[in-house]
């Protein structure tokens, strides 16, 4: 097969080393990208800093981008080096020279690809288990629990509402959830009847609600605000009518409230089951 | 044109046909839904807007030919019982609702509805006596819009009594009367539901009746 005259060219003593161009451009871009997603992104990153869960949220999504954004580059620097660098000549087509593989290079993939994702694996399990929780359901014995006080509220589900118990206020079950700030809570959410999921957005918390398990989760409010709470398990046809909106108050706005709450609920109280960390309630079907 | 071009054209055309009349069906079907009914003016001496409704255990043939044994409400326009869950009331207003509840009890998986909340004065009345609470076995269905804070529980007729409801509409037969009044609040489209897993024959009571818009779960629109 005869080589046309571009193709001498690019196998010429002339021809760039367009590794080590390429390798300048990304390894530039990425210096100054890095760091300025970082300070510029990380601070708006969700959930925000409602909580310390949330907050410690905020840090793992700035890691993540902050990892990934050196691969994004990656791969639009090459695809850009590429178009303009290996830019099909006009006067007709080419084909480049076959590529037979390069054991330095699909080596050096698989040693940075793996390192990366296993260094990321590492980096979110130990953050999931460490000290608070993530804010994520533990199941019934979480490996993480924060030390201190903690006080319990009980999450229950059922299509298609969110009630509240305060178990150590009498067990008084509202409609509402009410937290005080800067305490440590542990949430225990259990459901009903179906899978839901316990989704308080700015808190950073977010647990299955399964029926018969008593799933644990721990948040720590941090600062008094208004909080957005969705079901984020498809559980029938009302899911999304499954939202409500909870309040961190001052503990002082939250001692009169829990007060209020179990004098204006006391008829519902006395005929509520004994307070459990899960219930299973009959009838399962009707007639039965 | 070839034989070829002829058939390619007749195919496509038949094809397009096709997906038109699918998607046209699917588009009607998720779109449905039952007719709104506006609440009627209350006599002056009470004030506000009224809504008449009422529970079966089973809707029967004349409502629903597809499910006549469905649980459901039903709401009462012109003096006739419309089958409907989605009803109209003012802003800002008094709502009195009067339900006339002629099915069983089945009692309820959170014993917590079985408190009056959000109604005026946070009591109901059953059969002509003023309560905030109920037995929560007794339960046979609820009326609640989470959004408005409005909770209702509606006890079941015992089940002894004689003359029982075997389909909709089952005026003269055993019942209950349960009236109550709330404030609507802002504008707004609210969902409210019954809490009691009624629907039978289905696992957790929770199926058919109670994820189908127009039986046992409807919407409030405020406006």
């Amino acid at each position: 097969m005869s080589s046309s005259p571009q193709a001498e060219s690019r196998e010429g003593a002339t021809e760039p080393n367009h590794a080590v161009r390429f390798t300048a451009i990304w390894v530039i871009a990425s210096v100054i990208a890095t760091p300025l997603v970082v300070l510029l992104l990380g601070p708006i990153l969700p959930p925000g800093h409602g909580s310390a869960q949330a907050s410690g949220q905020v840090t793992d999504n700035t890691v993540l981008l902050a990892m990934a954004t050196p691969v994004l580059l990656l791969v639009v620097v090459y695809l850009s080096y590429a178009i303009i660098a290996f830019r099909q000549p006009a006067g007709g087509a080419l084909e480049g020279p076959p590529v037979r593989g390069d054991t330095k290079i699909q080596t050096t993939w698989i040693i940075v690809t793996s390192v990366l994702v296993l260094s990321l694996a590492v980096y979110g399990t130990v953050r999931l288990e460490q000290g608070n929780g993530a804010g994520s359901g533990g199941g019934p014995n979480p490996i993480a629990v924060p030390s201190g006080p903690k006080l319990p509220v009980q999450v229950i589900a059922q299509e298609w509402a969110f009630t509240y118990r305060y178990p150590t206020y009498g067990g008084v079950e509202t409609p509402h959830l009410v937290l005080p700030v800067n305490e440590t809570i542990e949430l225990n959410v259990t459901s009903l009847d179906v899978i839901h999921s316990f989704w308080a957005y700015q808190l950073g918390v977010k647990a299955d609600a399964n029926p018969d398990v008593d799933n644990v989760a721990f948040v720590r409010p941090t600062k008094e605000e208004t909080f957005e709470i969705h079901c984020a398990e498809l559980c029938g046809i009302w899911h999304g009518a499954m939202f409500d909106h909870g309040h961190v108050v001052s503990r002082a706005a939250f001692a009169t409230w829990i007060h209020e709450q179990q004098q204006r609920f006391a008829p519902a109280t006395k005929v509520l089951p004994k307070y459990a960390t899960t219930y299973l309630p009959e009838p399962t079907r009707r007639g039965e | 044109m070839s034989v070829f071009a002829k058939k390619l054209l007749g195919v496509g055309s038949a094809v397009a046909l096709l997906g038109v009349l699918i998607g046209l069906y699917v588009a009607t079907w998720a779109t449905s839904q039952p007719p709104t009914i506006a609440a009627t003016v209350a006599p002056a001496s009470s004030g506000g807007n009224h809504l008449t409704l009422e529970t079966v255990a089973a809707i029967g043939p004349k409502y629903s030919p597809t499910h006549p044994d469905w649980v459901s409400y039903l709401v009462k326009k012109n003096g006739k019982w419309i089958h409907s869950t989605v009803y109209t009331v003012p802003a800002n207003s008094i709502v009195h609702v009067t339900i006339y509840q002629y099915d069983g009890d089945t009692g309820l998986r959170n014993p917590f509805l079985s408190q009056v909340e959000g109604t005026v004065g946070g009591t109901e009345t059953i059969d002509g006596k003023a309560v905030n609470s109920i037995n929560p076995e007794e339960a046979s269905h609820t009326f609640v819009v989470p959004q408005l804070g409005v909770f209702v529980p509606l006890p079941g007729v015992p089940e002894e009594a004689k003359n029982q409801c075997e389909f909709a509409p089952c005026e003269g037969a055993a019942h209950r009367t349960i009236e109550f009044s709330f404030h609507t609040g802002a504008k707004g489209r609210y969902h409210w539901q019954c809490f009691v897993p009624c629907a039978a024959g289905f696992l957790n009571g929770l199926g058919g009746p109670m994820q189908t818009l127009g039986y046992m779960d409807g919407f409030l629109n405020v406006v």
